[in-house]
């Protein structure tokens, strides 16, 4: 080894140990914690059979990528042409051999996956509800510029950037926008859905921890995107029940005239109560573009 | 043994006609964007008339038949120009053009009807999407109209050579293409109302 | 005034730093350029031997020009975004608005997509294709200078919002409906986006339509298509797919003008429109889009992998197969960008067992290469650097892209920088990383010498390390539950250290961009040295190593004859055979086979006869009509309706013009064919 090639060398562990070393000082940050990892730490039915397909994926696909790996270091080592003199350098090779295991590798891995993506697609549908003793809870969900409306049809009750429901009981979620589109997220939970005007979509989800979770649109709506978020609290049934009956001594109503307050445009809007909600706003929300009369 | 001038001229032609055909299936594509735009609109009336109320099937065959006689004279103006008969391709073209204007004159009328009426394309999502499939089509003819003058006006001064032909054989294909767009936007615009 | 000017008024003149600051650079550069030209006596030489050049030669240089000038743009932006994306956290709100960050995210995609990718690919088709098959230009001259110039219309429309209106689509680069309706985006700023798009669109759509007669009739004698290089095959694919998708793209965003403009209802939430409609459409082109900015990318790397492992690619048809399965089913997977719309179970199923399908010839593709290097002799020149790390980074991006096309998955993952940083690696690892290959591949056949080797590895060690600090805290952040385009987020979530190494990764790779700007500075300095007399610098299989470096305007002065698929590696076979038996002398010289050696050979005679050459004619009317279509798409923009039937109609006028134009090729007779040929084997950049 030549002094220069030393120096060379001695410069690459440098640089590797100082990047392992930075690398190790911010998982010891305590912003790292394992709990931040919302999507790889779930605390929903849902979320974490996503989490399972995904290191089911993962782990099938390696039997792909690691020898794709494997040989593209290995034959840039062995053939290389600064070290060839000991190795058969075939410069027409052809083998039917090879050639049929580079259709079979990919394609048999593919295969398993596709009947994975089948069964799994069926399984997570968003649509689907999800099967439990208790009876599931409704919320409606209404995205606006730039907040998240929730509407408790059962309980006659709304708020603003804040959702709680016991955990354990299913949760059927209604969504429409009054805006642009929006994507329904609370990454611990599950996964997303649009929120579209003219039109209701559906998810369904469980928790089965209690905590407070984000929630937030993660697909682009205008200025005040970064700020539409909320918390979702899952709590036992008792908490939820005595919940409610907070906001029901809440002095605020939403009516049509509140309402049309709330729909104008504002950005980190705070959390907001209604003891009372107008009957059937939702629909009338999604009326307004299908109705000429009702029409901006 | 061929003459290497005429090799290349005819070399060159294959190339711009295969060329032209590909323009020609971009073309439909553009229209297919059209046509499913028009099904997956065609109910979305927002409470005001559809298909079967706002569009009348007379009207619409007459463009149809009109438009048919047009692909009809337009080939006997090819075929003129492959007999080297001047004056019978100016006049077969004089034909085409004068169909295809009655075509686009009938269209703006009824156009003018329907916005005299207040369906206009700010109606709702199914006007929308009719007045651009329909008047995309218009466009078409309008611009082939346009290519049959300045046409008329080459083989006028020129002659038919070859140079000439091929651009003609070019505009006929243009001119049949227009026509089978035409077919789809009579069945699933007005005979699909009427069922 | 308002019918002279439309919309447009003293107000829309930039007033914001950063419309002053782009206004400014971009007056200062246009002043540098014509100081220099005029300084020179250039402008004469600009015009005649560039501008209005037919030469697809030169029209990919141009493209290359044209590209780089928009990476450094895009890559600006790229900046700034992560600029932002590391201050702006907790109480701190960064330096930009929502607004203008959203904007700025929106020009990066756009750019990086349309005007660097497009325009690096297009450059490399236009140079290389006509080579490889042996052709001496392409089939139509004329669309060709009128693609490129719609390109740089289009490039300067999206720029233009500096000078006029200081305000861009703050949509993301899809411009979703029912945000860009006019509704929620009243400014000019998505019109820009629409037309800008609409404009380079356009020349990306004839330059299609071209390509595909071009090489489905201009290929030399005996190249059938299973001869064919695969840097062909892939341009075709690629080709294809463009005049499948581009006319989609082209309608939806006419659609979305009327829309906008003349108060249609295609994508509006009331009055029965449906934005769901402009997301299928958008995507149906959107992702057919991403296949034809990498299947060329395929062929540059087929290509590299075969000549530098100096080895016949393993399974030529199992490349080929691949390609055009790709091909085919890139327009079957669009959905799998909104599974979460709720389009159900079977639908998404569908989608998803289709999305892992096309990773079957994608793998394929990646296996293949890996076989070719098997029992070759490697020479790890830059290219075959890129290409080693083209397949680390495409591996782990295609692992990424398959969980993106499970419904389970993509429901927790979709809109995340979990996808921002799957697609980013593809974009760079696999198509940015293609573009390089093939640069510092084909660079010493574009301009007659090496690129400098050293500081080319430098760049590209630069690039790999700086690509993965920037983008696996991406993957990371993405399984965070972090969104993409957040231009705020809340500290105790933790990000932001991710988002710092991020920002090191990013200043890593613009060291690797300054390094290959040096290198080729320090390349042309040093050219006298590197010259390239061979043709053939790196003992190549393909016809464009037959030719001199760079090639004569011609490109060949005797259409080769093909035998073989590496039709120069069989002729210098050949050659080797021939001469062994004929003449001892010309081995003596113990040089490596002159292209013209080989060319002889294969007549069985060292004595070449030249013929008469038709080339095409300069030409003006492709500048002319683009000027037409920028004037058209800027009125529309600013509602200016005089200049939109002006501009229409100078267009259309300029169409009759030429179909008036018998005279449009000139001939190099075979006595200048012989004086250029012998002259050339020594030539320098074409100046």
């Amino acid at each position: 080894m030549t002094r220069r090639n030393k120096i060379k060398l001695a410069i690459f562990i440098a640089v590797d140990a100082l990047l392992v070393g930075f690398s190790l000082w911010m998982m010891a940050r305590p912003e790292f914690h394992f709990g931040n990892f919302a999507v790889l730490n779930p605390k929903g039915i849902i979320a974490l059979k996503e989490r399972g397909l995904m290191f089911t994926s993962v782990l099938l696909m390696l039997f792909a990528v690691v020898p794709a790996y494997f040989l593209l270091f290995y034959f840039s080592k062995k053939y290389s042409a600064k070290n060839n003199s000991q190795n058969k350098y075939s410069p027409n090779l052809e083998s039917n051999l090879i050639g049929a295991l580079i259709w079979v590798v990919p394609s048999v891995v593919i295969f398993i996956i596709a009947g994975i993506i089948w069964k799994s697609t069926h399984d997570l549908d968003p649509y689907k509800p999800i099967e439990s003793n208790i009876r599931p809870l409704t919320i409606q969900v209404v995205a606006l510029r730039w907040k998240w409306l929730f509407i408790y049809p059962e309980q006659n009750i709304a708020t603003v950037n804040f959702i709680e429901f016991p955990k354990d009981t299913p949760i059927n979620f209604e969504l429409t926008s009054d805006g642009p589109m929006s994507t329904f997220w609370i990454p611990q939970l599950s996964g997303q859905t649009y929120a579209m005007a003219a039109m209701s979509t559906k998810l369904h989800l469980m928790a089965n921890d209690t905590g407070e979770f984000n929630g937030l649109s993660s697909e682009i709506n205008g200025q005040g995107y970064s700020g539409m978020r909320f918390v979702a609290k899952a709590t036992s049934q008792n908490d939820f029940e005595a919940w409610v009956e907070s906001i029901k001594k809440s002095p605020d109503i939403l009516n049509e005239d509140q309402y049309n307050e709330l729909e104008k445009p504002s950005e980190n809007n705070p959390r907001a109560y209604y003891s009372m909600v107008e009957e059937s706003l939702y629909n009338n929300i999604m009326m307004k573009y299908m109705i000429p009369d009702k029409a901006k | 043994m061929q003459k290497p001038d005429l090799q290349i001229t005819q070399h060159n032609d294959s190339k711009t006609i295969l060329g032209f055909w590909v323009y020609l299936m971009t073309d439909l594509i553009m229209f297919a964007v059209l046509f499913a735009t028009y099904a997956a609109l065609k109910t979305s009336t927002f409470g005001g008339p559809g298909p079967s109320e706002l569009f009348s099937l007379n009207g619409a065959l007459a463009e149809t038949l009109i438009l048919l006689t047009s692909s009809f004279t337009c080939g006997l103006a090819m075929l003129a120009a492959h007999r080297q008969n001047k004056n019978q391709t100016i006049i077969w073209f004089l034909v085409t053009l004068a169909l295809g204007l009655t075509f686009l004159g009938l269209e703006l009328k009824e156009f003018s009807q329907l916005i005299a009426e207040g369906h206009t394309w700010q109606k709702s999502a199914f006007l929308s999407s009719f007045f651009a499939l329909v008047s995309t089509h218009g466009l078409h003819i309008a611009i082939g109209s346009l290519w049959i003058v300045v046409a008329i006006k080459q083989i006028y001064s020129r002659g038919l050579t070859p140079f000439i032909t091929s651009k003609l054989t070019r505009l006929s294909l243009f001119w049949h293409f227009l026509d089978i767009v035409w077919i789809f936007i009579f069945t699933i615009v007005y005979l699909m109302a009427k069922v | 005034m308002s019918l002279l000017f439309g919309k447009l008024t003293l107000a829309a003149l930039p007033h914001e730093w950063f419309t002053i600051a782009g206004t400014v650079s971009m007056m200062l550069g246009g002043l540098g350029v014509a100081l220099f030209l005029t300084y020179y006596k250039r402008w004469k030489w600009l015009w005649t031997e560039w501008l209005t050049s037919t030469d697809p030669k030169r029209i990919g240089i141009m493209y290359f020009v044209v590209a780089s000038l928009m990476l450094a743009r895009g890559a600006l932006d790229a900046g700034m975004i992560w600029l932002q994306q590391a201050l702006s956290v907790g109480s701190s709100h960064g330096y930009l608005s929502a607004d203008h960050f959203q904007q700025i995210f929106t020009a990066h995609g756009a750019i990086m997509v349309f005007f660097v990718t497009m325009g690096f690919l297009s450059g490399l088709i236009n140079y290389i294709m006509p080579l490889q098959i042996g052709a001496r230009d392409v089939a139509s001259p004329l669309l060709n200078t009128l693609s490129f110039w719609l390109y740089v219309a289009g490039a300067v429309l999206i720029n233009l919002f500096f000078v006029f209106g200081g305000e861009f689509a703050a949509t993301g680069w899809l411009s979703i409906a029912p945000l860009s309706g006019i509704e929620f985006s009243p400014g000019v700023g998505v019109d820009y986006w629409i037309w800008s798009l609409q404009i380079s669109g356009l020349g990306s759509l004839l330059a299609g339509v071209n390509f595909i007669v071009t090489i489905l009739k201009m290929r030399a004698p005996g190249m059938t298509l299973m001869r064919m290089p695969m840097f062909v095959w892939t341009s075709l694919s690629s080709m294809v797919l463009v005049v499948s998708v581009f006319p989609i793209l082209a309608m939806t965003l006419i659609l979305l003008t009327l829309d906008r403009q003349f108060g249609t209802h295609f994508f509006t939430s009331g009055f029965g429109g449906n934005p769901m409609l402009y997301t299928n459409l958008i995507w149906s082109w959107g992702h057919p889009e991403v296949y034809i900015l990498m299947i060329p990318a395929f062929g540059v790397y087929s290509e590299v992998v075969s000549t530098f492992s100096q080895k016949k690619l393993f399974s030529y048809k199992s490349l080929v197969v691949a390609a055009i399965l790709i091909t085919l089913l890139s327009v079957l997977v669009w959905l799998h960008h909104f599974f979460t719309m709720g389009a159900g179970a079977n639908v998404n199923a569908f989608f998803g067992i289709m999305t892992g399908v096309i990773a079957i010839p994608t793998g394929v593709q990646v296996f293949t290469w890996l076989a070719t290097m098997y029992k070759g002799k490697i020479n790890f020149k830059q290219p075959m650097l890129w290409f080693v790390g083209f397949i680390c980074t495409f591996t782990l991006g295609g692992v990424a892209g398959v969980m993106l096309g499970i419904p389970g998955i993509d429901f927790q993952v979709h809109n995340s920088l979990f996808l921002v940083a799957h697609f980013h690696t593809m974009a760079i690892g696999g198509a940015l990383f293609g573009i390089f290959c093939g640069i510092t591949y084909w660079f010493p056949k574009i301009t007659g010498f090496m690129l400098n080797e050293r500081l080319g590895k430098y760049a590209f060690w630069s690039w790999i390390v700086g690509f993965f600090v920037s983008f696996m805290p991406l993957y990371i952040l993405g399984f965070m539950g972090a969104p993409r385009r957040l231009d705020h987020y809340d500290a105790s979530l933790g990000w932001q250290w991710l988002f710092i190494v991020a920002g090191f990764g990013f200043l890593i790779i613009c060291l690797g961009a300054a390094l290959q700007v040096l290198q080729i500075i320090v390349s042309v300095i040093q050219r006298k040295e590197s010259m390239d007399v061979t043709g053939d610098p790196w003992n190549g299989r393909t016809l464009e190593w037959a030719t001199s470096s760079p090639p004569p305007v011609y490109n060949f002065a005797i259409i080769p004859e093909v035998r073989d698929r590496d039709a120069f590696w069989d002729m210098k076979q050949y050659a080797v055979i021939a001469r062994s038996a004929a003449d001892e002398a010309i081995l003596s010289e113990s040089r490596l086979p002159r292209p013209s050696d080989a060319l002889g050979a294969r007549n069985d005679t060292q004595k070449i006869t030249y013929k008469d050459i038709v080339m095409p004619k300069n030409t003006a009317i492709g500048i002319y009509i683009s000027a037409c279509t920028f004037f058209f798409g800027f009125a529309f923009v600013w509602h200016i309706w005089w200049l939109v039937i002006a501009s229409a109609i100078g267009a259309i006028v300029c169409l009759i013009v030429r179909s008036f134009d018998e005279e449009t090729e000139y001939v190099i007779t075979a006595v200048e064919v012989e004086k250029i040929e012998s002259i050339n084997k020594s030539s320098t950049f074409p100046m």
